[in-house]
């Protein structure tokens, strides 16, 4: 057991350090890291953050677990950490990629053909052209298989209908992977089939929705006779389920501890500068115990997702207890907003960020950590994934199971 | 980067797992717990003697097995999944770290290989009452070899015959061997909370001891001894929770209501998952501290806090739950609950409540912070 980097990931970090230095601004280490959340809308920051990809693709920083076939470094897992690391301690432009790169990506890699491989993988790396993943639906909800968007078949093409919802970064997204229904008679599960849809094709309407935080990074997109090769079928017919269990394992280990982690430091800064009782509010007991609480929980979730790291690395394969990230750091980051607001006081109203305490960054971390919660899996949904798939526990009894697909009531009373 | 324990130190673990299943059932720890004047489990003492397990981190030289303290914290662990009802905290976390660490090649000499072999029972005595014990302001004396004043409750107390005792000396606070023999030593039986552990009051009138690492810098040796032993402690109560976890996942399997097994409820399913990830969350913490204690990083000091802090809470969470769960037979004394609820909270006890170590934890990140200095192993 060793928390500090081996001879071999040293000189990586050392490598890596050098090359930022000449690309990019250190960061002020006492800075308050910035607020992404909604930071996604405007072209100028989807330029930015396009060319800054470019330009790590280029010199060879880009996504490093990927093979080198396909456009990555074939490099380990806890390499990636090192550069994570250490980029984060540089001003870059906000990752537009997560879910490219963390979730679909690997999707591809494990249920693409080799043509398909070839033809999308090193240039989803390089990051001129962006995907997004295209699975809730209006009616459907937490009951992801409860979609009814359909594909039918017409000659070599399939024909899409239907509409999907919360698809984060559709506006300015280029492919996107989508369940569809491809046989509404059978059970829920087994009618699915999985496609990639180009996201610029003829009846594809992608309309932004604008959130409780203000911002619009989530979409709904129709879908009116949208044509679809069938070279662009991922996977069997029917087996779509399979194909998305793959995207949400993922989603779940790079959701994980967005929420809050790491911000322990802006809060405890915000402790001395604020004032309770007369006094900085840091001497407070209240205070400092909820303060502990939210360290020991960052750092939880942080060596727990290195613990996983180290045995991925070592040749095992993710596994549910990813859902521990989500279900404990989602939470706490709403927490921790809620927290620091209580510490401003009066000015935990006030939203301006020329005037709001530590630029009014918990007021929109408090407005969009409920998205965060919801995303990806709800707290009851990660719940029972843990408690079934890790504690082993019964599964949730479920009534429509074996009904073909049209037999069963979804949706809302209206 | 590796978070993991070797295939050694694991083996060291199924090791102890192996003997502990064999020789410390829950029976164990409820004969003593309910005969009366009992304080431990003199054969299953004597039997963790002979697997060298009190000796892990104790040098060849000094008696010891020579293994390190990634062992030590394993082994803690399954003492914890055990329940065992033996001083092992006291003797082995406190007493024996506190003399491989500060003790005299004479003291070490003298006590370690003693103390290794179970022949000697040794504990920490500071608190003084009420509340968390303050180092700065103890009414315990300690001048010219002598120690007078009032120890309560004592670990173990009525078990152990040698005591670190931190006194008031004529510098500042200083740490003290006493042999419990000596003569001015009163020891008088107080009733535990945990009685599968037993609790002394100690009075100490002009009782004869001898310093432990000097007249000077008692108060830091404190801290680091109770980081260190906040470590193997933790991971005590990580196998407690952990074990509480699984007989509680058991029985809800197991019992029916309304037609199903209970656990296949949602309200208890996520009951069950959130404990899960309340020790998960503990475990990472430990893992982190454990590698600090064994390699001597500076990081020490904020993973014992956060690790201890962690810990003591999810041992006691998952305690009660555990009497929850099991509905009105988890009140009974027959059943097993509330062996693993009184060690929890023996244990939470012991050395700093879970609040006070959060309080620490905050005072040292913020004299971080101030250095300028940040976390050696940022997000």
């Amino acid at each position: 057991m060793d928390f500090d980097d081996t001879p071999q990931e040293a000189a990586f970090r050392a490598k890596a350090r050098a090359w930022l230095e000449q690309h990019a601004k250190p960061r002020d280490p006492n800075a308050i890291a910035p607020n992404l959340l909604g930071e996604r809308e405007s072209a100028d920051v989807i330029q930015k953050a396009k060319d800054w990809q470019a330009t790590k693709f280029d010199a060879g920083w880009a996504c490093l677990t990927w093979p080198k076939e396909y456009g990555g470094q074939g490099l380990g897992r806890l390499e990636a950490v090192v550069w994570g690391q250490e980029e984060g301690k540089f001003e870059t432009p906000p990752n537009i990629y997560g879910i490219g790169h963390g979730m679909l990506g690997p999707t591809l890699m494990a249920h693409g053909s080799e043509e398909q491989k070839q033809k999308y993988i090193r240039e989803m790396a390089r990051g001129q052209v962006v995907w997004c993943q295209l699975f809730s639906e209006p009616d459907a909800g937490s009951d992801l298989a409860g979609l009814r968007t359909s594909a039918v078949k017409d000659g070599g093409d399939w024909v899409l209908n239907g509409q999907k919802i919360w698809s984060t970064g559709a506006h300015f997204c280029d492919w996107g992977m989508i369940v569809t229904r491809t046989d509404p008679n059978a059970a829920k599960h087994a009618g699915l089939t999985y496609f990639i849809v180009d996201m610029h094709a003829k009846g594809v309407e992608v309309r932004p929705i604008k959130q409780i935080n203000g911002g619009s990074g989530f979409n709904e997109v129709f879908f009116t006779d949208v044509r679809v090769p069938d070279a662009n079928r991922l996977g069997a017919v029917g087996d779509g389920w399979r194909v998305a269990i793959t995207t949400l394992m993922n989603e779940r280990v790079a959701i994980g501890a967005g929420g809050g982690a790491g911000r322990y430091r802006d809060l405890i800064k915000l402790a001395q500068e604020t004032r309770r009782n007369g006094r900085p509010a840091i001497e407070d007991s209240a205070v400092r115990q909820k303060l502990a609480d939210f360290y020991i929980q960052s750092k939880g979730l942080q060596f727990t997702s290195y613990r996983t790291l180290s045995a991925l690395s070592r040749g095992a394969t993710p596994g549910p207890e990813g859902a521990i990230g989500k279900a404990v750091g989602a939470p706490m980051g709403q927490e921790m907003a809620h927290f620091a607001l209580e510490l401003q006081g009066a000015m935990g109203a006030v939203a301006d960020a020329a005037i709001a305490p530590q630029d009014a960054v918990w007021q929109e971390m408090y407005l969009g950590t409920p998205g965060l919660r919801i995303a990806g899996g709800t707290d009851e949904i990660l719940k029972n994934i843990i408690a079934e798939r890790v504690l082993r526990l019964p599964p949730e009894i479920r009534v429509d199971k074996d009904r073909p697909f049209r037999e069963i009531p979804t949706g809302s009373v209206k | 980067m590796n978070l993991e324990f070797s295939e050694d130190q694991k083996f060291v673990q199924h090791t102890a797992r192996e003997f502990l299943t064999k020789n410390a059932g829950l029976d164990v720890c409820r004969k003593v717990l309910e005969t009366k004047d009992a304080t431990h489990d003199p054969g299953l003492w004597k039997g963790v003697a002979e697997m060298g397990w009190l000796g892990a981190a104790v040098p060849e030289a000094h008696g010891g097995a020579g293994l390190g303290h990634l062992e030590l914290v394993l082994i803690a662990e399954e003492i914890g999944r055990a329940l065992a009802p033996i001083p092992f905290a006291s003797s082995v976390a406190l007493c024996t770290e506190a003399i491989l660490q500060f003790g005299s090649e004479a003291q070490k000499q003298k006590w370690l290989p003693r103390l290794a072999a179970g022949e000697a029972i040794g504990t920490f005595a500071l608190a003084e009452g009420p509340g968390d014990a303050d180092v700065a302001s103890l009414a315990t004396r300690f001048a010219s070899g002598r120690l007078t004043g009032t120890k309560l409750p004592v670990l173990d107390g009525e078990a152990a015959g040698l005591a670190v005792v931190v006194a008031q000396g004529e510098r500042g606070p200083v740490l003290a061997l006493l042999d419990l023999s000596a003569k001015g030593v009163t020891r008088t039986r107080v009733e535990s909370f945990d009685p599968s552990h037993s609790l002394a009051r100690l009075e100490l009138r002009d009782a004869g001891a001898e310093l432990l690492g000097g007249a000077d810098g008692g108060a830091e040796r404190v801290a680091t001894l109770l980081d260190r032993a906040a470590v193997v402690i933790g991971f005590e109560q990580l196998g407690g929770a952990t074990r509480a976890l699984e007989i509680t996942r058991e029985f809800a399997l197991g019992r029916y209501a309304f037609g199903r097994p209970i656990a296949s409820f949602q309200a208890l399913k996520h009951r069950l998952a959130d404990l899960y990830a309340k020790i998960e969350i503990a475990r990472s913490n430990g893992y982190y501290a454990a590698w600090a204690l064994s390699s001597g990083n500076d990081e020490l000091a904020l993973a014992a806090c956060s690790f201890r802090a962690a810990a003591s809470d999810a041992f006691e969470s998952a305690a009660q739950e555990m009497i929850q769960i099991h509905g009105g037979v988890g009140f009974t004394w027959e059943y097993d609950c509330h062996l693993f609820y009184r060690r929890a909270r023996w244990l939470a006890a012991s050395i700093g409540t879970a609040s006070s170590w959060r309080d620490l934890l905050i005072t040292r990140l913020v004299a971080r912070q101030g250095q300028g200095g940040g976390d050696a192993h940022a997000e």
